[in-house]
């Protein structure tokens, strides 16, 4: 609608007739004219101590805005105070005039506001959510483990199908991304190694520095930071979502254990994937390094392997493979913990997920120190 | 503007088609929509009671067929008008649709935001009476969606949609998930507030009890058109689904307790 048109048709006036002072309004009291009449209606001031009528006759139109403003302003006079009379409202003005005022005290619209006091609840609260969560997840890690035992003793009570599908999943589903991350990984490491290594006539070196460091932690890393990101989160959303629809509990109002069924699978699967790929993550690594050494270097196939043969033993390999499945244990495990943890709504599966990944991360580089702190203990 | 009075139709809508693929759900649909009303529509499941509601109200762009709001035909209009109409109804989601980041207050701040320059007072003035009108007590003002019952979210989605005081009103199953009580009391609310503000209702419902109650009309969903009348009409109406779903149990027992309150 036409804005001005509609404003010349509102407006309210002082008059006076026998004795009584009269605010007549008319027009359209709507939203689209409330900024204009407020300061209107704010200009009205009757003669003292006289009484008041507030005259609707000409009012066309009343929405909930308009009447606020006719109800502020007899407030307003009966509060000076005047005797205060309203007519000329039809039935529907008077209805609406009588909701507008107020049945409980006025409270803020806003929650009171302390930015320090806010940030320190908000520092003491993570605090505490911190420290439960890490007791939860040990506990939680106990019952994984039980589980863990009890398929052992009776295989039978296992998923295959469901091992199967998450094994696909998992491993198979990731081999090309993992595959091409590794051996870019390669071809970088391998040209960034020659790079300084030539400072010192060294370059040879290049496949020693290549093979350590690939065999022993950047595959492994590399592999578990993806799982993590691929199928940690997945796990986390899928159970989440079952959560939300109350699948999980439907589960075991049935008896069906959701630990056995739902954590099982997904844990014993990345377990196994986890090894596999960390080993074809390494292969494709040093086939991305050896490429390179090749082109940068002029380090023939025959020459890198004999190299390679020279630098590492296959204690070098175990080292970074013995941590797969103690990583992806610690993935799978956290990634079906943050799924059980989703509670109500759709919104808390997507910060959870986050949550998963972030923690599962956390967790392998942390466990990647420890192995590495227990190797020197050992003298690998 | 080109409301011809308040005898014409405040909603026409003429020969809608509305088709997924190959799958007709409505063809050729014609209603028109009083001034002032409460007009229930009911259908099946699949029947495109949702549709139609999310056509009307422009989410959807209709396979066929005109639609005439407040005597503007939408397909006509650029985006301006369309921007300006849409300010002249408020919509209630099924979920209460209320934006979860933002406490009850916040959401009716929203469209007063978007549509209108008022002062920050009297803007909290209004979004206080907004929260009172619906029945919410005045702390709820304060809280933020997930810390509401079902009832609660509800009205405040009400109070957000009736923010800017539009003339119509579209209500997408507003009983659905509340107790039988707190139904009541939301059929009531809508009463209420229909009287005061002279508001246009459109609601999509399930529930007898307000069709009952509160309806002055009822468009049933049956052939891919709709059939409008009465409670006592369709009850008397012969086709099979109207008859099943009228004169079933529920809905005798829906009528009759309404022909008791009304005696």
């Amino acid at each position: 609608m036409d804005e001005d048109a509609s404003r010349a048709r509102a407006w309210c006036r002082a008059a006076r007739a026998e004795g009584i002072w009269v605010a007549e309004l008319g027009g359209r009291w709507i939203l689209a004219n409330v900024v204009e009449l407020e300061h209107d209606v704010a200009a009205l001031a009757p003669d003292a101590g006289a009484a008041v009528r507030i005259d609707l006759g000409g009012v066309e139109a009343l929405d909930t805005a308009g009447a606020w403003l006719i109800y502020r302003l007899a407030r307003r006079l009966a509060n000076v105070p005047h005797k205060v009379e309203i007519s000329g409202a039809t039935d529907a003005q008077t209805a609406l005039l009588e909701r507008m005022a107020p049945k409980e005290g006025r409270r803020p619209l806003m929650r009171p506001y302390n930015p320090l006091r806010d940030m320190l609840e908000r520092v003491g609260e993570v605090t505490i959510n911190v420290l439960s969560r890490a007791r939860d997840l040990v506990s939680f890690f106990g019952l994984t483990a039980i589980v863990f035992v009890r398929a052992a003793l009776r295989p039978r009570r296992l998923r295959f199908v469901s091992l199967l599908s998450h094994l696909e999943r998992v491993g198979l589903n990731a081999l090309p991304i993992v595959g091409l991350l590794s051996f870019l990984i390669g071809v970088v490491l391998a040209y960034q190694g020659a790079d300084q290594l030539r400072q010192f006539g060294a370059e040879i070196y290049t496949v020693n520095l290549l093979g350590v460091s690939v065999l022993r932690e950047i595959g492994i890393l590399m592999t578990a930071i993806l799982v993590a990101g691929r199928s940690g989160s997945a796990f986390t959303a899928e159970i989440g979502m079952m959560k939300v629809n109350e699948e999980v509990a439907a589960m075991q109002t049935i008896g069906v254990d959701p630990m056995e069924v739902l954590v099982l699978p997904r844990v014993l699967a990345t377990v196994i994937a986890l090894p596999l790929l960390c080993f074809y993550a390494n292969m494709m690594a040093l086939l991305g390094g050896a490429i390179m050494s090749y082109f940068a270097l002029g380090i023939g196939v025959e020459q890198f392997l004999v190299r390679l043969k020279d630098a590492i033993t296959v204690s070098t390999l175990w080292v970074g493979m013995v941590k797969a499945p103690f990583f992806a244990f610690l993935i799978g495990m956290v990634g079906c913990y943050e799924g059980l943890k989703v509670e109500g709504s759709a919104e808390s599966v997507g910060r959870l997920t986050t949550k998963a990944v972030v923690e599962a991360i956390f967790l392998v580089i942390v466990a990647d120190a420890g192995f590495s702190i227990l190797f020197s203990y050992l003298g690998i | 503007m080109a409301d011809a009075g308040p005898r014409s139709p405040i909603i026409r809508l003429k020969g809608i088609v509305t088709r997924f693929g190959s799958n007709v759900i409505h063809d050729g649909l014609d209603l028109d929509i009083r001034r002032g009303e409460i007009l229930a529509v009911v259908g099946g499941s699949g029947t495109g009671k949702s549709v139609l509601l999310r056509t009307i109200i422009g989410l959807r762009q209709p396979d066929g067929g005109t639609i005439e709001i407040l005597g503007q035909d939408t397909a006509r209009l650029d985006d301006r008008g369309r921007a300006a109409l849409r300010r002249r109804w408020g919509v209630l989601f099924q979920g209460g649709a209320l934006f979860s980041s933002l406490t009850v207050a916040q959401n009716i701040r929203v469209p007063f935001k978007e549509h209108t320059k008022l002062p920050a007072k009297l803007a909290g003035d209004l979004i206080r009476i907004k929260i009172q009108i619906v029945g919410l007590p005045a702390e709820a003002g304060a809280k933020f969606p997930s810390e509401l019952s079902g009832g609660m979210v509800k009205r405040a989605g009400l109070a957000r949609a009736l923010a800017l005081d539009p003339e119509i009103l579209f209500l997408d199953e507003p009983t659905a998930g509340l107790d039988p009580i707190a139904a009541s009391a939301f059929d009531q609310l809508i009463r209420d507030l229909q009287r005061s503000l002279g508001l246009t209702v459109v609601m999509i419902t399930h529930d007898l009890d307000t069709l009952a109650a509160i309806a002055d009309r009822i468009a049933v969903l049956v052939d891919r058109r709709v059939k409008v009348g009465t409670m006592d009409e369709l009850l008397a109406d012969p086709h099979p689904w109207i008859h099943d779903y009228f004169a079933g149990p529920r809905g005798r027992a829906a009528a009759r307790a309404h022909d008791v309150e009304a005696r």
